[in-house]
């Protein structure tokens, strides 16, 4: 999950990170009342979870209360790159002298973390790494041992950070340290770390990234969720425990494991591209031993999208015999239509591997005229697509 | 033979009384596999029956050794509890670890597998999120279904468990020696890499499948070591080609950052190491029926 970053900002305050003192505001008349709390300049920053935003017109300076509304009105309702400003940061202004850069962050390759560390900081790290790269420190953190005053020490040393910020960015690399550790996060980016009028170093941007698996000690995490940017289907779908993505297509997908649905994903668009160009409209794996239940839930959210023209139901029978799928489905249609849901769009089913014959049978026998059986994959995914592209 | 699970294999189970656990200890021992105990230190001493084979509860993992002298641990515990089941197996160097559970937090993961390579890297970790690994007609540890294929010479590295029981049962034909699946977590402990390498060494094995999605670089990589060092013929399958980017598809790994870990990349670098890549799981089996016929 990617916090925005007054959500990191704050979140750095709580860990003691030295952050300017701000707030976040919905509308004009918030960004009036923390501007004057604030009091003298502030910078009004839109909150989008996605860069560039200042080159788009999201981030302006405003002086005093009254600026801070207007540029508040101007940015509030902003579309930037898709993405719509709910939400503005105020924050104090600084007098930056020089811009760093710092984060730490999972490096899969070496199934460890990675901490970036450079003095060429406020622009994007990637740039800096190609066409400067002796200004990017890279170093490898063990997982086990951490980041301690020595290996911060380290850090700030083959950063070449100047002398006289030295001692607080090796606090802030312990403290950043361990807010990552103690969060959970996967990433902690800290662009620009700076250096102003007064000396001191401050963390002036927070990019953050939580790790979502970790949620179950982190109960406050699930408030930092982003209700608003939730496609509605998504949430639907989050709140019946389904692994669900919406996509912008046409087919309906469901289907068991998270590497067959991606595949069937793959198979669909290739089948799309002879019916109309039709698309997957979604990704949900509803799991390996899934229900009668958990396939009706899937196919009431599925079903209930109204981009889906047809579905694509793609079973492999592994430890769930292909039977029990079959019964699912056929179960799952009459608890659809005890919700009082009108089932009226065509499935097109695929069932493979464990008693894959006896399933077929189930199917044919309930002679359900909106089921269609199709025995691979390929053929199935033809049939969805060319059933989707008619009822476009 | 086989990879890393043979039929002298003997395998214990950590979580072997919860309802995962139990559930597929019967599996497994109904497949032939050699499973000889269990971990619960909360049950220990006690004995639990499935179907007729009575099987032995230790406190510890050291402990299941030193009684049974298994070699395999296959875990089965519940998200918060895996780290500590994880440096409990470490601890008692055990050969392999099979870690099935799903939604581990990497912070976990990179911690165990640090925990390792500190120990000296004495247990070949799998997983975490994997089904586990199957040699058909030997063993069976994990979750893969049994009865899919019979033994054969085809060796099978996948980061997806489904696509791994739709390839096996294209390919029921010529059967497997070993299929290995090792997860789909951004930190995992055995990579493409480990497993191509033991394929390559391995007498029994004469034709590789290695299976990929999005995220991460590490079908990249295992194209680098195939180039340098694999002369089996390798076939290769990569999901996520219409995944959108900044999206977790289902695997918490799943996860096209920018423009890094797309399918596109991957599928060019197999290629550019001489790996057939097939472009739906049907294709990918027949270009192994290609070189198998």
């Amino acid at each position: 999950m990617d916090l925005f970053e007054y959500q990191g900002r704050d979140l750095f305050e709580r860990h003691g990170l030295p952050v300017l003192g701000g707030g976040v505001a919905e509308t004009p008349q918030e960004a009036r009342a923390i501007a004057e709390r604030l009091g003298g300049k502030v910078v009004v920053k839109a909150q989008v979870k996605v860069g560039g935003r200042g080159k788009a017109g999201g981030v302006k300076l405003a002086d005093g209360a009254d600026e801070a509304e207007a540029r508040a009105t101007d940015i509030l309702g902003m579309d930037i790159k898709g993405h719509t400003v709910h939400k503005v940061m105020l924050a104090e202004t600084a007098d930056i002298k020089e811009e760093y850069y710092f984060s730490y962050l999972l490096d899969r390759a070496n199934r460890t973390f990675l901490c970036i560390a450079s003095v060429a900081g406020g622009m994007e790290i990637e740039t800096v790494a190609e066409t400067d790269p002796d200004r990017v420190a890279k170093v490898a953190i063990d997982a086990s041992k951490g980041v301690d005053e020595a290996t911060a020490r380290e850090i700030v040393a083959l950063a070449k950070f100047p002398a006289d910020v030295a001692e607080q960015v090796v606090d802030i690399a312990v403290k950043l340290w361990q807010a990552f550790v103690a969060e959970d996060a996967l990433l902690v980016e800290v662009n620009p770390l700076a250096k102003v009028g007064d000396g001191r170093v401050l963390a002036l941007d927070a990019k953050v990234t939580l790790d979502e698996n970790a949620g179950f000690r982190h109960p406050d995490h699930e408030a930092l969720e982003d209700k608003s940017a939730v496609d509605p289907i998504e949430q639907a779908a989050k709140d019946k425990n389904l692994n669900y993505v919406k996509l912008d297509g046409e087919v309906g997908i469901i289907g068991n494991g998270a590497g067959l649905v991606m595949s069937t994903l793959d198979v669909v668009a290739y089948a799309g591209e002879r019916h109309g160009n039709v698309k997957p409209a979604n990704f949900l794996d509803i799991g390996g031993g899934a229900s009668a239940q958990v396939m009706a839930n899937g196919l009431e959210i599925v079903l209930g999208d109204p981009a889906v023209k047809s579905v694509f139901v793609n079973v492999f029978g592994g430890i769930t015999a292909c039977d029990a799928v079959a019964n699912g489905i056929i179960q799952a249609l009459a608890l659809l239509a005890e919700r009082g849901e009108s089932v009226t769009k065509p499935l097109v089913v695929r069932l493979d591997g464990n008693n894959a014959e006896a399933g077929r049978a189930i199917l044919d026998g309930a002679n359900n005229p909106l089921v269609e059986r199709v025995d691979t994959m390929d053929g199935a995914a033809e049939r969805a697509a060319e059933l989707a592209a008619a009822g476009k | 033979m086989a990879i890393w699970l043979t039929k002298e294999s003997k395998v214990i189970v950590q979580g072997i009384t919860g309802g995962e656990g139990s559930k597929h200890t019967k599996r497994m021992l109904a497949a032939g596999t050699q499973v000889v105990g269990g971990v619960n230190p909360r049950k220990a001493g006690t004995k639990v029956d499935f179907d007729g084979t009575e099987l032995p509860v230790f406190a510890t993992v050291a402990e299941a050794i030193k009684e049974t002298g298994a070699d395999v641990s296959v875990i089965f515990v519940p998200p918060a509890f895996t780290k500590a089941a994880v440096l409990e197996a470490i601890d008692a160097e055990i050969p392999l670890a099979i870690v099935i559970t799903e939604g581990v937090p990497v912070q976990d993961s990179a911690a165990f597998w640090s925990y390792n390579v500190a120990k000296g890297e004495k247990t070949r970790i799998i997983g975490p999120n994997c089904p586990g690994i199957a040699s058909p007609g030997a063993s069976n540890a994990g979750i893969i279904p049994a009865d899919i294929t019979p033994q054969g010479r085809i060796g099978l590295v996948s980061k997806s468990g489904t696509l791994t029981y739709q390839l096996m049962y294209e390919l029921r034909e010529f059967g497997f020696s070993t299929a290995v699946g090792i997860g789909g977590d951004p930190i995992i402990g055995t990579t493409h890499i480990d497993a191509l390498k033991a394929f390559q060494e391995d007498p029994d094995t004469d034709a590789i499948v290695m299976i990929g999605e999005i995220g991460g670089d590490a079908e990249e990589r295992a194209a680098e070591f195939i180039k340098a060092n694999v002369t089996k013929p390798v076939v290769g399958y990569i999901a996520g080609f219409t995944a959108p980017p900044g999206k977790t598809m289902g695997h918490a790994g799943a996860i096209i950052s920018g423009s890094a870990g797309t399918a596109d990349a991957k599928k060019t670098a197999l290629e550019a190491a001489g790996v057939k890549v097939g472009k739906t799981p049907s294709e990918t089996a027949r270009l192994m029926r290609e070189i198998m016929s």
